[in-house]
């Protein structure tokens, strides 16, 4: 187990350098540079070669490469070149708001997902069972920042029950040690903010949330209505075990096998989708953060964004490989 | 149902005896909601090709007398969906942007399966070397999330229709190439491709007419349901200002850009448009679910 860990974990630099030479080579394939951008377009030629040179950017192109990984074996990701914080710093501000989001969203579509799919296999082609389809179809049908607007028109604008933009209510003040407000708020002891904070998730991770749940609730009956009729399952039904300790015990163990890849292979979209919910609900995370320094042509922003993204990803995805091991031990992990 | 009755289904399937291909038509024409979303994205098809007979109005034309104080006039007997904030009418812009989202969906898809169809054929056949430099690259690929890497892409080539397309096409081809690899494996080692070897087809004709026939259907499968997804990346795509340059284009995701400002006073503006692409990602998602179940006889059952 350890050994597998490990060796996943040495897998990741290739990896993680392959990404840094792509993310590299495709920003200075965007047209204009940071140079032009934040002179304008008024600028003279003089002026964008003296912030070229500032940034290093007149130097041959492998100089450039190597200075960024000799830069990147000690964690220094630059400067953002707009707000000239470090990106770490940003990334530290940033980073906290769309986890807290994506959990929330991921909490929701498993929460609603997985029983979703269980009492549909379990009432296979009864009224459940076909609600679920029908639920989880228009899931994966409507756009993202489609039912964030709905959500935000119905229970925001008419309804006026929930906050339509932000993290937290500007009238409220706590100390942000972690950035995870809701963290935050528990460690300020403060339980209205943390009221608030969860206020401002609900709507966001509904949003955020549709399409995994739809996929969840989907992959879950299919894997359900396949374990069912396992000949152990049988065997269990036989020897008269009790059907919730079935269904616990063996249906429900085995069904989460494909569940946990599903699981796994959202954490992309969750992030993908972050983007959309966070520009309609104003919400400072990552998404927003990436698609700004896109815009401004950012470089060190999006270099650095897209690593942490992808380090996520690969990180989430080892994750979801140990815990094969954890829920099936048939799996050998040290091949 | 019981065992019994699931196995009386399954030899009815099997009587249909005509080839894969034929034996799968007849399984989707039995499938109840596959018919419904021809049924559908076949109306919107006519739809997007009369688009000029249908729309009342031209897409672009604005009638400016029309926006009173706040915005927007809901429906009215002369505007079915009501007027956007230029005084256009909704319904035949809605109508012209069927044309725009039927045509990024097509084309994306298109380059995304061909480009991941020729690299997964290439890896899967060559083996070896080649393989592994294919796959490991599509690894890197898929560790940046989709949705990101369209906006990077229609970052460095600029905003535009003709952008966004290739942006969604790109960011499918590791699926793609995955699929096809994998199916290519599995075929490689049958038997009849070995009786092909065995007598000397050429290694080009062995791929072209005795692999890929076999390995092609679950690309077709995840070519349809790429197809939905495509929809709905590219009207986000056009919700973030990355679509067509010129704003007055009635393409869906673009349509819904301004909405948010109007949300209180013209909800209509960000319904119907946000409508129109869910019900054609039903649509294509139904005859996808729909092929999956025909061509996959491990589904049969279900």
């Amino acid at each position: 187990m350890l050994r597998f860990v490990v060796r996943r974990l040495l897998l990741l630099i290739p990896i993680l350098l392959g990404v840094s030479v792509l993310v590299f080579f495709w920003i200075r394939g965007l047209p204009g540079g940071p140079a032009a951008a934040l002179l304008g377009e008024r600028a003279t030629a003089e002026d964008v070669a003296a912030i070229e040179h500032q940034y290093g950017l007149d130097q041959p192109i492998y100089v450039q490469y190597g200075k960024y990984v000799k830069q990147l074996a000690t964690l220094n990701f630059g400067a953002s070149s707009t707000s000239r914080q470090p990106v770490t710093t940003e990334f530290r501000q940033r980073f906290p708001a769309t986890i807290e989001l994506a959990f929330a969203a991921g909490l929701f579509a498993l929460v609603v997902g997985i029983p979703l799919g269980f009492v549909a296999a379990k009432r296979y082609q009864g009224v459940v069972d076909h609600t679920s389809l029908v639920v989880s179809l228009i899931g994966i049908s409507t756009p993202i920042f489609f039912l964030a607007l709905i959500l935000k028109y119905v229970f925001s604008v008419r309804l006026g029950w929930l906050p339509s933009v932000g993290r937290m209510s500007v009238l409220i003040d706590i100390p942000h040690p972690t950035n995870f407000y809701l963290l935050d708020a528990i460690l300020a002891r403060n339980w209205e903010a943390f009221v608030d904070v969860s206020k401002h998730l609900i709507l966001p991770a509904i949003a955020l949330g549709s399409i995994p749940l739809a996929i969840i609730a989907r992959i879950t009956r299919a894997s359900v209505l396949d374990v069912q009729n396992e000949d152990y399952v049988r065997t269990a039904q036989a020897k008269g075990l009790a059907p919730r300790a079935i269904d616990v015990r063996h249906v429900l163990r085995n069904a989460m096998l494909p569940i946990a890849t599903i699981i796994g292979l959202q954490v992309g979209l969750l992030l993908s989708g972050a983007v959309l919910t966070e520009t309609v609900f104003a919400f400072p995370g990552i998404g927003s953060w990436l698609v700004d320094a896109i815009k401004a042509r950012n470089y060190p922003v999006i270099q650095g964004g897209v690593l942490f993204v992808a380090i996520i990803v690969v990180f989430v995805n080892l994750l979801v490989d140990v815990s094969y091991g954890v829920l099936n031990p048939r799996i050998r992990l040290s091949k | 149902m019981s065992v019994a009755q699931l196995e009386a289904r399954e030899v009815q399937f099997e009587q249909g005896g005509g080839g894969l291909w034929a034996d799968a038509w007849l399984r989707l024409r039995r499938n109840p909601g596959a018919i419904v979303g021809f049924v559908i994205i076949g109306c919107i098809i006519i739809i997007a090709i009369f688009a000029p007979l249908i729309a009342p109005y031209e897409p672009r034309e604005q009638n400016l007398s029309l926006i009173k104080e706040g915005c927007c006039p809901g429906p009215t007997r002369d505007h079915l969906f009501g007027v956007d904030e230029l005084g256009r009418d909704e319904f035949s812009r809605v109508v012209y942007g069927a044309r725009y989202s039927l045509l990024i969906g097509v084309v994306s898809v298109t380059v995304g399966f061909l480009l991941g169809s020729i690299l997964g054929a290439i890896a899967g056949f060559a083996g070896g070397a080649t393989d592994s430099v294919i796959m490991r690259v599509t690894d890197i690929w898929l560790t940046i999330p989709g949705f990101l890497m369209a906006i990077g892409i229609v970052a460095m080539l600029g905003p535009g229709l003709f952008q966004i397309m290739i942006a969604i096409g790109i960011i499918n081809v590791p699926l793609f190439a995955r699929l096809l690899r994998g199916a290519v494996l599995a075929q490689r080692e049958n038997d009849f491709v070995l009786a092909a070897r065995a007598v000397g087809v050429p290694r080009r004709s062995i791929l072209g007419s005795h692999i890929l026939p076999n390995a092609i259907s679950p690309v077709i499968v995840a070519a349809t349901l790429a197809l939905a997804t495509a929809i709905i990346d590219a009207a986000g795509l056009g919700f973030l200002g990355l679509g067509p340059q010129d704003p007055s284009t009635p393409e869906w995701g673009t349509m819904l850009t301004n909405t948010v400002r109007f949300l209180q006073t013209a909800p209509h503006l960000a319904i119907i448009p946000g409508v129109a692409i869910v019900i054609t990602a039903i649509s294509i998602n139904l005859i996808g679910d729909g092929l999956r179940e025909a061509l996959d006889p491990k589904l049969r059952s279900r």
